[in-house]
């Protein structure tokens, strides 16, 4: 009779080699991201060693490098966050781009058409962004909880929806007096304090902080509340999180409007720390889908999206110099987070070789 | 009236081509049980490939053979990842995406050391088709076409026949309903998923070409802006056939005609991007219900796992 | 030698293994030309392996196949067909949409001008059936004919392919007792045209009454080969189980007390909005077990899910301790001190990916001492869930394992542990036996008795009839959304019942004895 206890043992056992390769994944894709990197830059005839040095060194060389690594950083870590919440629940947001541009023409209008103290200002411009951009998320989450549509159609075609809506406002009813296709430009009162103001040029602002401080709320709403266990379970488990008392479907529609609210975050932060205005878009800037490559890394966990976020955050900021520098496309970026993704999606293969590891050692699979 | 009528129709069939073609595309791939989301990368890599095919050798044809080519290679990637590999579809259709932005921009630059756009190349050009050429009204709409129109509409028809007379056709549906059912009479799970997605490589690829060298003859960086994924809602909205998609492609490239023309046909007082988002709006409605009802295959978007 | 003709299928000295687990262990089988088979032995025992291993969706590590003597290797479900061999699984493997006539040719499709012939196609099923008086409608889709229906069609599916050996896989689960009866005559007329079946099964009776001769498998190993008509069904089941099986429960009369559970003509419709519940009506007392006896998909599973807010009423009232709770919230429910062991243990009773502790905790999450607040507590949820563990011999290293790592009875404490641990007023168990080995049953049945004697209602569904006439103080027959008659345990017979399942009001079955 102890044998089931033995069975229970070793298929414990199974997990921390899957809890290992889940560690080892994202590394070893990383590494094969920047391998196919180097192929494409010797294909035509750049040298990797000299595009990756210069890639490094534009990201980390200076103060000023470091600041403009971690600006590209922070949007990705609320994108990145904004998919790895939905994933808890078990939903795909694939809908970060256009969240994105909700908050972002959001708090534009909040930053231009209210005048009031900072104190009151930046708040209630996150705030307001926040919540539309929540309920453009909450919207495929309401969709899916009660008529049972697919989260991924809805998030794809609510992205073309806000490209189009927010084109209309800056082009149109939002436009400012200027020729430039844009809003007006947002009160000072409304923008985000400076984290470097000693340095030239350096565009970092409190956003930063604000990125890595939701992250730690993230991580504790999911593992230290209630909320974050109904989430969870939910994610897991929905009919069996149902069947004890766990409302499915609040817990979905609130998980996607935090989720869109998160990227929403990045559109807020784009406009309140950086731009002080919102541009008429002509397309996706692909933070939304670059956040599902970050949450992906990170392997749905806050900690690991913040490190994905900032590895991202290195290649988007040293590809500019890569181009003019070592004569490398910036694009090849592009190139390497695909392959990344690639291989953290094949996780199958680094599963199917724990598993072959286990298998030498004896362990137990399910059988019938 | 008549004659902006005409027009209106005329673009409405052009604009329509490359979503008929990849939706065809979604829905042999997503009748087998694979999501594609993948399709608006496919399409933008053969997009380029097809110039690229035509700007190299002169012949806008080997240009579309290049273009199918690729359409099927990249596909192969999202079987591979999805099918053998069991990866999530939707992230190896995100993925595939993401790469093809980056491909095609990076070999924009390599090859012609510009950004955003290719030099012209030679397109496909016209067909005239004899006797409706002389037709009315008709013949004013489809008698002078390019060649992707007529590819499309036939290729609706040879769709149709395929998944729904064909014993191919039926293992397909089986296959993206209950593939263990599948198994349990012979039928390769595997193999057959594995058919479908190289078919809608092969859609794509055209559906690609024909926006590169059959609307236009440059590319341009992102071209398809989106067009794959409208494409997608002609295939939801036409209920995963063939003939459905069509419809729904027509009414979408109405939408697109709509707001190109909207000008001369005194329509300029709806702000064109609500004429942009018609498709998605509709699409959204058709999956709540609103319009119809909508359900995709049951075994949709799941890996097979063999017992 | 000599009567190596006479075998349809020889299966010798089969051993499969799985990472840790031998599945079977050098297992001998021989079906007889024209007999029918029965292969018995308790879940996980490894008589799905060894058919799996004849079917060709496992390959044996060891061992020989012969097909009427011939030494065969069948390494794809493919070679099995051709081979003649045709399963009909537990699960049917039908594709809904479709019609009967698409299922059955789906594979090998007849073809003219490269497409599917279906006149033909919808006329050699038509032949078929005929000939073995199947009565099936090619046209018709599978989701509009009966379960049984279905049964027919998967048949149908193997001797469309020339099956002359057939698999079924416990095909009378999902079958009410006429179904069951038509199904053997199917079975008789197959044998008499020359076919030889193999008929999975855990269900001694059901060996009794339908097989010639039966294999017994126990931990991947035959034990043994008997004529059934040699055998008792006592004998049977200590061959299954290894040990001397008290089938019998050890309980003292009850002492019914006041009134828990009302449900007044209650009616609900299923997830096809059909009716499901046409006007059910009844009461649970304190201090008794109450059985409700059905064929499977008579209203069971819906009238679990009304009583716990899980599914909408569309009319009707239901009480719990004089208070109204229709149509409350699942949370409010358990409030009001109703406690469910859901039918389906891994899909509606686990979290699988969470570990024990968090699993122990689910439905009451959100009260202290579990959580202050929206914080939850972990400290003392792990301090619970280690006395839980203990109080119910869950065999576990620790608490912070994986749900998904026990076995299924080791989970089905888990689960009668969280809720027993709520203490109810009313206990509702739905099917919470399904699928575990003898020891577990034994364990949760002795339990629940012991709920009943500390003075809860117990309300047991299930559509084991011995479980039911075992355990029950009182039993409700259940038909088409309705109760049919309520009996005391003293009056109930497994005849009656077995009728009265199939619609038969209890005085009509009465006056049929007579």
């Amino acid at each position: 009779m102890s044998e089931e206890k033995n069975i229970a043992i070793k298929k414990e056992e199974n997990r921390y080699y899957e809890m290992l390769a889940n560690f080892i994944g994202p590394f070893i894709s990383v590494i094969a991201g920047l391998l196919v990197g180097a192929i494409f830059m010797l294909s035509i005839g750049r040298s990797p060693l000299t595009a990756y040095a210069v890639l490094f060194n534009s990201a980390f060389g200076s103060l000023a490098g470091i600041s403009e690594t971690l600006v590209n950083t922070t949007p990705l870590i609320f994108t990145g966050l904004a998919v790895a919440f939905a994933f808890r629940t078990g939903l795909f947001n694939i809908g970060g781009d256009g969240q994105f541009l909700i908050g972002y023409i959001s708090a534009a209008w909040v930053g231009y058409i209210i005048h009031v103290p900072m104190i009151i200002h930046v708040p209630f411009a996150i705030l307001f962004g926040i919540i539309t951009s929540g309920i453009w998320g909450g919207v495929a989450g309401l969709l899916k909880a009660k008529l049972g549509v697919h989260e991924v159609i809805t998030t794809i075609m609510m992205n073309y929806i806000s490209l189009y809506l927010v084109a209309y406002l800056a082009g149109g009813p939002l436009k400012g007096a200027t020729f430039l296709p844009a809003t007006k430009k947002i009160f000072d009162s409304a923008k985000l304090i400076k984290l470097m103001p000693n340095i030239r040029g350096s565009r970092l602002s409190i956003a930063f902080i604000l990125a890595l401080l939701t992250a730690y709320l993230i991580y504790y709403i999911l593992w230290k509340t209630t909320i974050g266990y109904e989430i969870r379970a939910v994610g897991l488990n929905s009919e069996a999180a149902r069947y004890s008392g766990i409302k499915a479907a609040k817990n979905m529609i609130l998980a996607m409007f935090i989720s869109g609210g998160l990227a929403g975050m990045a559109g807020i932060t784009q406009v309140l720390g950086l731009q002080h205005r919102a541009y008429q878009p002509f397309g996706f800037i692909g933070y939304g889908f670059t956040g599902i490559a970050v949450a992906l890394l990170g392997k749905n966990h806050p900690a690991g999206v913040v490190l994905g976020a900032f590895l991202f955050g290195i290649l988007q900021r040293g590809s500019m110099q890569m181009q003019s520098i070592a004569g490398v496309p910036k694009e090849l970026v592009q190139i390497i987070q695909a392959i990344i993704i690639f291989f953290v999606a094949a996780e199958y293969i680094f599963k199917y070789i724990a598993h072959k590891l286990k298998e030498n050692k004896g362990g137990v699979t399910s059988v019938e | 009236m008549l004659n902006s009528m005409i027009a209106l129709l005329n673009t409405t069939l052009r604009m329509a081509t490359p979503l008929i073609l990849a939706a065809l595309g979604g829905v042999f791939t997503e009748r087998s049980g694979v999501i594609n989301i993948a399709l608006e990368g496919i399409m933008l890599i053969s997009a380029f490939m097809a110039m690229a095919g035509s700007y190299l050798t002169g012949n806008p044809w080997l240009g579309v053979l290049t273009a199918i080519i690729f359409g099927i290679l990249v596909s192969l990637i999202h079987a591979i990842l999805s099918i053998s590999l069991k990866a999530d579809q939707i992230v190896s259709g995100t993925a595939i995406n993401i790469f093809a932005t980056g491909l095609t921009a990076f070999l924009l630059r390599v090859m012609f050391e510009s950004a955003g756009q290719s030099p012209s190349v030679t397109d496909v050009g016209t067909w005239t088709i004899p006797i409706i050429n002389d037709i009315p009204i008709i013949g004013d709409v489809l008698g002078e076409q390019i060649p992707f129109v007529y590819i499309a509409l036939i290729l609706v028809a040879i769709s149709y026949w395929v998944l729904f007379k064909t014993p191919f056709g039926l293992r397909i549906r089986a296959v993206g309903e209950h593939p263990a059912a599948a198994d349990s009479v012979g039928i390769n799970v595997i193999k057959t998923r594995y058919i479908a997605v190289l078919i809608s490589g092969f859609f794509a690829g055209l559906a690609g070409a024909s926006i590169s060298i059959g609307l236009l003859d440059v590319f341009v960086e992102n071209m398809t802006s989106g067009r794959g994924f409208i494409a997608l809602a002609a295939m939801i909205f036409g209920r995963w056939t063939p003939q459905g998609a069509l419809l729904a492609a027509l009414l979408f490239g109405f939408a697109d005609a709509l707001q190109m023309l909207a000008q001369s046909i005194g329509l300029d007082f709806i702000p064109r991007q609500f004429l942009l988002m018609l498709p998605y709006v509709l699409t959204i409605l058709a999956l709540t219900g609103v319009i119809g009802s909508s359900e995709p295959p049951a075994a949709s978007g799941e890996p097979y796992e063999k017992e | 030698m000599s009567n190596q003709n006479s075998l349809a299928v020889d299966m010798q000295g089969i051993t499969k293994r799985f990472p840790g687990v031998l599945a079977n262990d050098n297992v001998d089988f021989q079906l007889k030309r024209g007999e029918i088979h029965a292969l018995l032995g308790e879940n996980g025992a490894g008589k799905s392996t060894l058919m799996k291993c004849l079917y060709g969706l496992y390959q044996a590590d060891e061992g020989d196949i012969f097909i009427y003597g011939d030494k065969v290797k069948i390494n794809t479900p493919n070679v099995a067909i051709n081979k003649g061999i045709g399963m009909v699984h537990q699960h049917f493997m039908l594709v809904q949409p479709f019609t009967v006539a698409e299922n059955i040719v789906l594979g090998s499709e007849p073809t003219k001008n490269n497409m599917i012939d279906m006149k033909k196609a919808i006329q050699d099923v038509e032949k078929l059936s005929e000939q073995y008086g199947l009565n099936v409608d090619p046209r018709a889709k599978i989701h509009e004919i009966s379960v049984g229906m279905q049964q027919r069609v998967e048949i149908l599916k193997t001797l469309y392919r020339g099956a002359d050996i057939l698999i079924l896989d416990e095909p009378t689960a999902v079958l009410t007792p006429q179904e069951v009866h038509e199904l053997i005559e199917i079975m008789e007329s197959l044998t008499n045209e020359g076919k030889s079946i193999i008929f999975i099964t855990h269900k001694l009776k059901e060996v009794k009454s339908i097989a010639d001769r039966v294999t017994v498998i126990r931990r991947g190993k035959s034990i043994d080969v008997v004529d059934t008509a040699d055998a008792t069904t006592n004998e049977l089941a200590n061959m299954m189980v290894g040990r001397e099986v008290i089938l019998e429960v050890e309980k003292s009369a009850a002492e019914p007390g006041e009134v828990i559970l009302e449900v007044e003509n209650v009616h609900a419709d299923n997830d096809r909005n059909l009716p499901a519940l046409n006007g059910t009506s009844f009461q649970v007392k304190r201090g008794e077990i109450f059985g409700i006896a059905g064929v499977d998909g008579n209203g069971q599973s819906e009238l679990a899910e009304v009583m716990t807010g899980l599914r909408k009423l569309k009319s009707g009232k239901i009480m719990i301790n004089g208070k109204n709770i229709t149509n409350y919230s699942t949370r409010d429910i358990i409030e009001s001190g109703v406690s469910h062991i859901p039918e389906d243990r891994q899909k509606r009773g686990l979290v699988l990916d969470f570990s024990l502790f968090e699993n122990m905790i689910l439905g009451s999450h959100y009260k202290p001492p579990y959580a202050s607040g929206v914080n939850m507590n972990y400290s003392s949820i792990k301090k619970e869930s280690k006395r839980l563990i203990k109080e119910f011999d869950i065999r576990t290293p620790n608490e912070e394992v994986l749900a998904k790592s026990l076995s299924g009875g080791n989970q089905q404490k888990v689960i009668l542990a969280r809720e027993f641990n709520r203490n109810p007023e009313l206990l509702i168990a739905a099917q919470p036996t399904r699928g575990v080995d003898v020891g577990a049953i034994e364990f949760i049945h002795k339990r629940l008795v012991e709920q009943r004697d500390a003075g809860k209602a117990v309300l047991l569904i299930s559509l084991e009839l011995d479980e039911i006439l075992s355990l029950s103080d009182r039993i409700a027959v259940i038909y088409e959304g309705k109760i049919v008659d309520i009996l005391d345990i003293k009056d109930a017979t497994e005849e009656k019942l077995g009728l009265m399942m199939a619609g038969a009001e209890s005085e009509t079955v009465v006056e049929g004895g007579e």
